[in-house]
């Protein structure tokens, strides 16, 4: 084990993959020279030269076309968007081309490339730059979709991003990047995608959350700990394909759920939670499944406003307590 | 310091070589030999005939919705002749010349009107995508293909077609300037039919061509009269001769005409005069290539009885086809059945083994059975 950021584990991942398998290549804007805006793609285009780190021209739809058509012929692309808000600009081409080529050729053409960039909220990044894209994405049939939320996490699911023969939408966090913990060095080491994690273990309440909202619902559950509330928190790691049994097992031992996410909560990853907690498990809850959610509006631009938007450390105390019964009294 | 002309080597050219008669500019005729010649017209004959009786077929109901090719048939084959089996062929959503030519069975053309998932895989040596229907997005798919081609090391060539409508998507913009930069060994082929539905081409760009739009990009550009098998050849093979020797990209306008419907849902009278159509039957490039072959003695008697009976057969064969299998929906969604999809599969099998009826128990239960309502077996 090593410890290093969130970002070095990604850029370690790369350097792995890219050294393990030559069909993998990387592309995007400012990925090369610049080493990538978010400083990623670090090193990569001097150990690995222009072909195998590729910048192009600012054209969303046309180098995730180009990642697409490579992919098919059998390369590993490997596309950095700048920012997921900016992969709107190629949602044609991931929704009606990456995840339809393999059905649509009857399995001729599956297409492995990998999609990832930050998303979500950041720090005053504002309404066109702070959105959680993978609302758009997790429907889709054909797609994976992966939220990482520790270093360790981010460099054993890139891997496994990489080597999955299906098209993988991979969202980082730009509040997450220098975000230290433990990372194993060997080269082998990989997180299959689909399995969720118990992060803490708890006896009265699971409460599902990823990226920045497990690191506020760690904190949450330390406080609450102080107050005799027991918190089993766990992260879906994967989004698509979820894992369903590892929450339902919590949900069996705990009674009670809250599902926190930092995107505007209509139709949301926590929707989805609760329809099939409710599906599954309706019979072991002791009380509704409960959302803490971003408030349905764009991201305020504004310092206190951007706070007040994505989901706070007290409405999360206060969905919990509320959940447990445990209201003051 | 004067103003100056900066490009002043940028030009876009016309070629043609057989006029509507069948009289050939003999110096610009292409060495093709006879055998050649006639397999092109064969391809010409079948895919007008095939078209034709694809038609029927919609309308009688046997197969759905496609787009048929009248008229573009020397469009197609003149460029899609040009290629190895080697090479990629990304064909929109109107190729079906092209299609038949690559070694596609007209059975599984039918077979994929008629929304069978056979119908657009393509063998597993073959070289070509399946159909797309967003407009201008298979592209970008063949400038990826053209990149790990190079990557690979390999000197296969890429060919992709699109209609003239498709010029005003920014997928047509963005994949021939990632072509220019990548100096990748791409074909771009434009089939300008005149129209895109009902929008004519002079409200689709304010270009005097198509062709002068690879000028932008850093490409050369050249326009042929679509209906000239010759012309369409010619060019063609200048262009992946180019492309497979690392010379780069190359955008074809084709100037053609879709002499039939935009889609079997579409009615052109509500939009276009039977003047414009009848005056482009004038130029119908199969009877213009036909005359050409005529004067070179090169035309087979019964080659219209033969390929019609191979229509016949093959319109046979699909139609002894049995019916999709519903569990194959659940295929092909992710290389490997994910459990969501494997639980719904299962319950669709079940429901099908039991002739059909609801099912009697609550959909799904991939974790373990639910204890029923009011049976709470576990609380604190
Ligand atoms: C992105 C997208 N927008 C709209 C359509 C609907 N549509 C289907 S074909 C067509 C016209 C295409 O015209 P053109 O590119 O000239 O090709 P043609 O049909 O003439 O062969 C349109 C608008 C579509 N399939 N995809
Ligand atoms: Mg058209």
């Amino acid at each position: 084990m090593a410890v290093m950021t969130y970002r070095e584990a990604l850029n370690l991942a790369l350097r792995e993959e890219m050294r393990r398998d030559p069909r993998v290549f990387v592309m995007g804007e400012e990925v090369g020279l610049y080493e990538g805006a978010y400083k990623v793609t670090q090193g990569l285009l001097k150990e690995f030269g222009p072909r195998r780190v590729v910048d192009t021209p600012i054209a969303e739809s046309g180098f995730t076309g180009i990642g697409i058509g490579a992919a098919m012929l059998g390369l590993r692309p490997v596309v950095e968007m700048m920012t997921f808000n900016f992969a709107l600009l190629a949602l044609d081409q991931i929704v009606n081309s990456a995840a339809k080529m393999y059905y649509m050729s009857g399995g001729q053409f599956n297409v492995p490339i990998v999609i990832r960039g930050p998303g979500g909220p950041a720090a005053q990044l504002a309404a066109q730059h702070s959105q959680s894209m993978e609302t758009y994405f997790y429907h889709v049939p054909g797609l994976k979709v992966v939220r990482p939320t520790t270093p360790m996490d981010a460099k054993g699911l890139l891997k496994s991003a990489i080597r999955d023969p299906n098209p993988v939408i991979f969202i980082e966090a730009e509040t997450l990047y220098p975000v230290k913990g433990e990372v194993p060095e060997d080269p082998d080491f990989v997180i299959p995608l689909g399995r969720a994690v118990v992060r803490r273990e708890g006896t009265d309440v699971t409460v599902i959350a990823y990226m920045g909202m497990m690191y506020r619902a760690i904190e949450v559950a330390d406080e609450l700990a102080k107050e005799g509330i027991s918190v089993e928190l766990v992260d879906p790691r994967t989004l698509r394909p979820m894992d369903v049994e590892t929450i339902i097992g919590s949900v069996r031992k705990t009674h009670r759920v809250v599902v926190v996410e930092a995107g505007a909560g209509f139709a949301g990853m926590g929707s989805e939670i609760s329809a099939f907690v409710t599906e599954h498990a309706f019979d072991d809850l002791d009380a509704p499944v409960e959302r803490v959610t971003g408030a349905n509006a764009p991201m305020p631009y504004a310092r206190n406003l951007e706070k007040l938007k994505t989901p706070t450390k007290d409405k999360i105390a206060a969905a919990i307590r509320r959940v447990c019964n445990a209201n003051g009294s | 310091m004067p103003r100056t002309i900066l490009e002043p080597r940028s030009h876009v050219e016309y070629l043609s070589i057989l006029d509507s008669d069948g009289n050939l500019d003999a110096a610009l005729e292409p060495r093709l030999s006879p055998a050649e010649l006639k397999s092109l017209y064969r391809a010409m004959l079948l895919g007008r005939r095939f078209d034709e009786r694809m038609v029927r077929l919609q309308r009688q109901g046997r197969i759905g919705t496609f787009a048929p090719i009248k008229g573009q048939e020397a469009s197609q084959l003149g460029s899609v002749f040009t290629l190895r089996a080697t090479d990629w062929m990304v064909p929109s959503f109107r190729e079906t010349a092209a299609m038949i030519w690559r070694g596609w069975p007209l059975e599984k053309i039918l077979l994929f009107f008629a929304g069978y998932v056979e119908g657009g895989q393509p063998a597993p040596d073959q070289h070509d995508l399946p159909i797309t229907i967003p407009v201008g997005t298979q592209l970008p798919h063949a400038v990826g293909l053209a990149y790990a081609a190079q990557y690979k090391g390999d000197d296969a060539v890429v060919m992709v077609y699109f209609g003239d409508g498709a010029t005003s998507e920014g997928d047509f913009h963005e994949a021939l300037n990632f072509a220019g930069v990548w100096h990748v060994p791409v074909v771009f082929v434009c089939q300008n039919n005149q129209w895109a539905i009902s929008v004519p081409l002079k409200k689709q760009t304010h270009s005097k061509t198509i062709a002068q739009k690879a000028l932008a990009y850093g490409l050369p550009g050249i326009q042929v009269d679509g209906n000239d098998v010759l012309a369409v050849y010619a060019a063609a093979r200048e262009a992946v001769e180019r492309a497979r020797a690392g010379e780069g990209p190359t955008l074809i306008e084709s100037v053609t005409y879709r002499l039939g419907v935009h889609t079997t849902a579409d009615d052109p009278t509500k939009y276009r005069t039977q003047e414009e159509v009848t005056a482009w039957e004038q130029k119908d490039p199969l009877t213009r290539f036909r005359a050409y072959l005529e004067k070179k003695d090169l035309l087979e008697d019964g080659l219209e009885r033969r390929v019609d009976d191979e229509i016949a057969e093959a319109v046979r064969r699909f139609e002894a086809t049995a019916p999709p299998d519903p569990l194959t929906v659940f295929d092909h969604v992710y290389a490997e059945m994910p459990p969501h999809l494997r639980a719904q599969r299962d319950e669709l099998a079940r429901w099908l083994r039991e002739g059909g009826a609801p099912a009697p128990e609550p959909p799904a239960a991939p974790l373990g059975a639910t204890p029923m309502r009011g049976q709470r077996l576990t609380r604190r």
